[in-house]
């Protein structure tokens, strides 16, 4: 017979699994790539995979990055899927952003902030024009970067630079802009989207955390909707800040909260136009909010324009699809996406089988009636 | 990195949650329970959620069966039946339906008849048959409680109206105890049958949906139909009406899959559950050698 069913899947399989290898180690005088380096010359991607895959771990996520050989979904899949062996030990308590070492902080609402601006690493306003010398980067003139860095920036003030800056959020409250911060939801625990499924409606704790660990490109493209019209946010952003957050913990023998780490990552505050719900409440701002782990702006941002339009949508009922909990939270994980868009090359012999007996059995009515 | 000694993959905390919801959807038939449903190292849609319900059931000694397309080869069934190998020390693994406690299967349910000590794992991809008509699961969880299937039948119903047949060929929407209808994963119209009153439990698993349903032994499991038109399944005929048979082991009562032969174009029919196959081939081989004996 001329055809012949699916079978030696397991040679199949292990002969493509050589051939991906291969392919990874196809610069044969090469050398292979170190995770350090993936940490450091491809930050953002780093950051990118750290964020999506859900759990902090910057070695295993340049692992992920190594192995899954620069594709950022099957990356943060990778992660993700060993985030599945390790136990949940602990939680923290509720961690405060304005303990943040800042290395970025901008706020597009006011010119002059508390504790200033600071622009930081960021390509905003960069030209995007190809730097040829990077093609033939010798190793001398890469090295002398950072040497030449910390030579000039030895005489720095580094003590005139604050450890901690105020929230802009603050200043807006404090002159009754925005409303007062909820003293009884401060005390709400946190849902766990780890540890529970999603089953709508859903607090608002368990759509930011969806979106923390939801695809860069997915946020973006829904989020992007609502900017140009399916939607109505209109979002100024009062503050983003970059840096690294203090991990606290409390202490195993006296109880009191300690430093056990710090993780990079990326806050954005929007404040939106405010809304005539037309009860006597007083008017006020409203707010967005985005935090993701990493330097990743478009990500903070796209998250903070949803959670504000999510807000809506849970208050008012959804007018769009940004506004609507499950169209949004049910479809920007990159695991479950491209998990379910890649399942589509797997056989389908069976369900393609009954669908052409269903098919012929109405053409065949169909001719029946004809005839 | 502790994952290479830890059996079954998943941490202990996992694989209870499994358990419990399981527990809860065999109390609850058809119901559909959720669970956290943790990220497994193959893709959302490739059987995640079956396979964290075959990790958190199975111990060592238990002998397990892996299928996709009815088929024990294949290359999903292949990488899955492998993980669960490596992940599971002490579990045997068979292509025989006979001897497994516990199948785990994709789009198909075995021809031959499972028993009461077997376990039958189904991976599903959509949980909700009443996704075709309300796509809020907000609104389909109401619509479940209530018993309120009225816009699916309405679907079938128009169904019959433009095309004198009901066009859902596999996913067709069964209802378990008299409650609730489940979607009874891609299997074809002819494996339907197989869930009523069936001798084995069956659960079935939506990894990436993260849903848990069972339709427990010896219970009414009947496709959505209408008094006046039987429920169908798919129909092997040839030109002159008769019952095509798989032409590799001659059997005329099996699901068939359709080939092409490249040599002839001509359509060429086999068995879709392996397993079944070579059992009819053994049969027919002895059935073959006890002729010769009777004319000796």
């Amino acid at each position: 017979m001329g055809y012949v069913a699916i079978k030696g899947g397991a040679q199949a399989i292990a002969a493509s699994q050589r051939v991906c290898e291969l392919l990874r180690a196809r610069q044969a005088e090469g050398t292979p790539l170190a995770t350090e380096t993936i940490e450091h010359q491809l930050r953002l991607l780093h950051q990118r995979v750290l964020s999506e895959g859900g759990v902090y771990h910057p070695e295993l996520a340049s692992l992920a990055i190594k192995q899954a050989q620069g594709d950022s979904l099957e990356a943060a899949f990778i992660l993700r899927a060993y985030r599945s062996t390790v136990p949940r030990l602990t939680e923290t308590e509720v961690l405060d952003t304005r303990q943040m070492r800042i290395t970025r902080r901008i706020s597009s609402a006011f010119k002059d902030i508390p504790g200033g601006q600071v622009l930081g690493a960021n390509t905003d306003y960069h030209l995007r024009l190809l730097r040829m010398e990077l093609l033939n980067e010798s190793e001398e003139q890469f090295q002398s970067i950072t040497r030449d860095w910390f030579q000039s920036t030895t005489d720095l003030a580094l003590d005139q630079i604050p450890d901690t800056f105020p929230k802009v959020l603050d200043a807006l409250r404090e002159q009754g802009l925005i409303a007062p911060s909820d003293p009884q939801r401060r005390g709400l625990d946190a849902f766990d989207i780890t540890r529970e499924p999603l089953i709508f409606p859903v607090p608002r704790s368990a759509a930011l955390a969806t979106m923390a660990r939801g695809e860069q490109g997915a946020l973006l493209s829904i989020a992007y909707s609502n900017m140009r019209g399916y939607g109505d946010i209109h979002p100024t952003i009062a503050e983003l800040r970059v840096g690294f957050l203090p991990v606290m913990l409390p202490h195993p023998v006296t109880g009191r909260p300690m430093e056990v780490g710090e993780v990079e990552i990326t806050e954005c505050e929007v404040v939106a136009m405010y809304e005539g719900n037309g009860k006597a409440d007083m008017p006020y701002f409203t707010l967005g909010y985005g935090a993701c782990f990493g330097h990743n702006e478009v990500k903070a941002i796209s998250m903070a324009i949803l959670d504000r339009s999510l807000q809506i949508g849970m208050d008012q009922g959804p007018t769009n699809p940004s506004e609507d909990p499950e169209f949004v939270l049910l479809h920007v994980d990159g695991i479950d996406s491209m998990g379910f868009c890649t399942h589509y090359k797997m056989p389908h012999y069976v369900t393609f089988q009954s669908d052409m007996d269903r098919l012929r059995t109405t053409q065949g009515k169909m001719n029946g009636e004809r005839s | 990195m502790s994952t290479e000694n830890r059996f079954g993959f998943l941490d202990e905390y996992a694989k209870k949650e499994v358990r419990r919801t399981a527990l809860k959807a065999v109390a609850i038939p058809g119901y559909q329970v959720p669970y956290s449903s943790r990220e497994m190292p193959m893709g959302r849609g490739f059987g995640t959620g079956g396979l964290q319900l075959t990790l958190a059931l199975i111990g060592a000694g238990d002998t397990l069966k892996v299928i996709d397309q009815g088929s024990d080869d294949s290359v999903n069934a292949v990488n899955l039946r492998q993980f669960i190998e490596m992940t599971c020390p002490g579990v045997n693994t068979t292509s025989s339906t006979e001897d497994a406690d516990l199948i785990q299967s994709r789009h198909r349910i075995p021809e031959a008849p499972l028993r009461e000590d077997q376990l039958l794992v189904l991976q599903v991809p959509y949980p909700d048959p009443l996704v075709v008509v309300e796509a809020s699961e907000d609104k389909r969880k109401q619509m479940h409680g209530e018993g309120d299937y009225a816009r699916l039948l309405v679907k079938l119903y128009e169904d019959i109206v433009q095309f004198d047949e009901i066009t859902l060929s596999h996913r067709y929407p069964t209802r378990i105890n008299h409650h609730y209808v489940i979607d009874p994963s891609p299997i074809p119209r002819w494996d339907v049958p197989k869930l009523n009153q069936s001798s084995a439990l069956v659960l079935l698993g939506a990894g990436r949906e993260k849903k848990i349903y069972a339709v427990p032994p010896y219970t009414d499991a009947e496709p959505l139909v209408f008094d006046d038109i039987p429920f169908r399944v798919e129909a092997f005929f040839d030109e002159h009406g008769e019952r095509r048979a798989c032409a590799r082991c001659g059997c005329r009562s099996s699901f068939l899959d359709e080939y092409v032969d490249s040599s002839t174009a001509e359509p060429v029919y086999r068995c879709s559950d392996a397993d079944w196959c070579n059992q009819q081939l053994l049969v027919g081989s002895q059935a073959g050698l006890d002729k010769e004996k009777s004319h000796a």
